[in-house]
């Protein structure tokens, strides 16, 4: 079992390294791009029987600071 | 009077810290991150700067959650003083012993030299050897020091007078030019500067001195 967890910089929180990305962009020509924000996939083994609610607990304590930061968790 | 510092995998600034509160007068002790308790009798905790464990996840996560770090939480709900420099700073925000976070700087860059730091504040343990309102000279040396909460936080940080430090010219995108700020009880401090690398003649700079001078003191007081 797996889960997959997608942890993102909050709206409204700036995010340079998503600036730096698109200002990169633009620098190559790709003027299609309105925005960037960059973010992180964790992606974690899970023994049988360990849940979403386990992971929203680990999304919580550990894999995301919600102060900053957003998470959504896929299960697979 | 007693200090403990606590040393991660990737620590690199615990020997300085220790160095300024010795030269305070303060006996050290310093703790490793897997023990489950703190030395008896201490009388504030110094959490140093570097890169625990590597910086993974996010700066002081990994450590805020080390064992050491409950009985440091504990300490701190228990009334205990702290103080947190750089990546200290960042675990406390992480153990959400102090409000707010750290990220990355807004320039993207590490930046390494010494700030003009105002003293916002001269009401803690920490910062009253300064005059409010004193410029002082204070090394950065950090990556992700961009502090930011939201509003409410800021405001209420502000208005209870929990802003210790702001930078004269912000070096890293700050909310508000925030340096360093105090928990609501004021015996936990969090700054990105380090007050450790300015203690001594042959450092260049001994405007950190006071701070530890000062906290020596009042825990002798207190």
């Amino acid at each position: 079992m797996k889960a997959r967890v997608h942890v993102m910089l909050k709206d409204g929180v700036l995010d340079p390294q998503g600036e730096a990305v698109k200002h990169a962009l633009h620098g190559m020509g790709f003027d299609g791009v309105g925005g960037v924000r960059q973010g992180k996939v964790i992606e974690l083994d899970l023994a049988e029987g360990t849940g979403e609610d386990a992971v929203r607990e680990m999304c919580e304590k550990l894999l995301a600071n919600t102060v900053i930061e957003s998470y959504s968790i896929e299960m697979a | 009077m007693k200090a403990a510092v606590i040393v991660f995998p990737g620590s690199n600034c615990d020997r300085d810290l220790a160095e300024g509160f010795r030269k305070a007068g303060l006996d050290v002790q310093m703790v490793w991150h897997k023990d489950t308790a703190l030395p008896s009798g201490i009388d504030i905790v110094g959490i140093p700067g570097g890169f625990s464990f590597g910086d993974y996840l996010r700066c002081g996560a990994i450590a805020a959650n080390s064992p050491i770090c409950h009985e440091v939480k504990a300490h701190a709900e228990r009334g205990g003083y702290a103080i947190g420099i750089c990546n200290g700073f960042q675990v406390l925000t992480e153990t959400k012993i102090l409000p707010g976070a750290l990220l990355r700087n807004a320039g993207l860059k590490y930046i390494c030299r010494t700030v003009g730091l105002n003293v916002a504040e001269s009401q803690s343990v920490f910062t009253r050897g300064y005059d409010a309102g004193e410029t002082i000279r204070i090394p950065i040396a950090h990556h992700d020091g961009n502090y930011t909460a939201d509003a409410a936080t800021l405001d209420a940080l502000e208005a209870e007078d929990r802003v210790a430090f702001r930078y004269t010219d912000n070096p890293n995108g700050s909310d508000r030019d925030i340096a360093g700020i105090l928990s609501s009880n004021r015996r936990v401090l969090g700054m990105m500067p380090h007050p450790e690398r300015a203690c001594d003649p042959a450092q260049g700079n001994e405007d950190g001195a006071r701070l530890f001078a000062h906290l020596t003191a009042a825990l002798a007081e207190a």
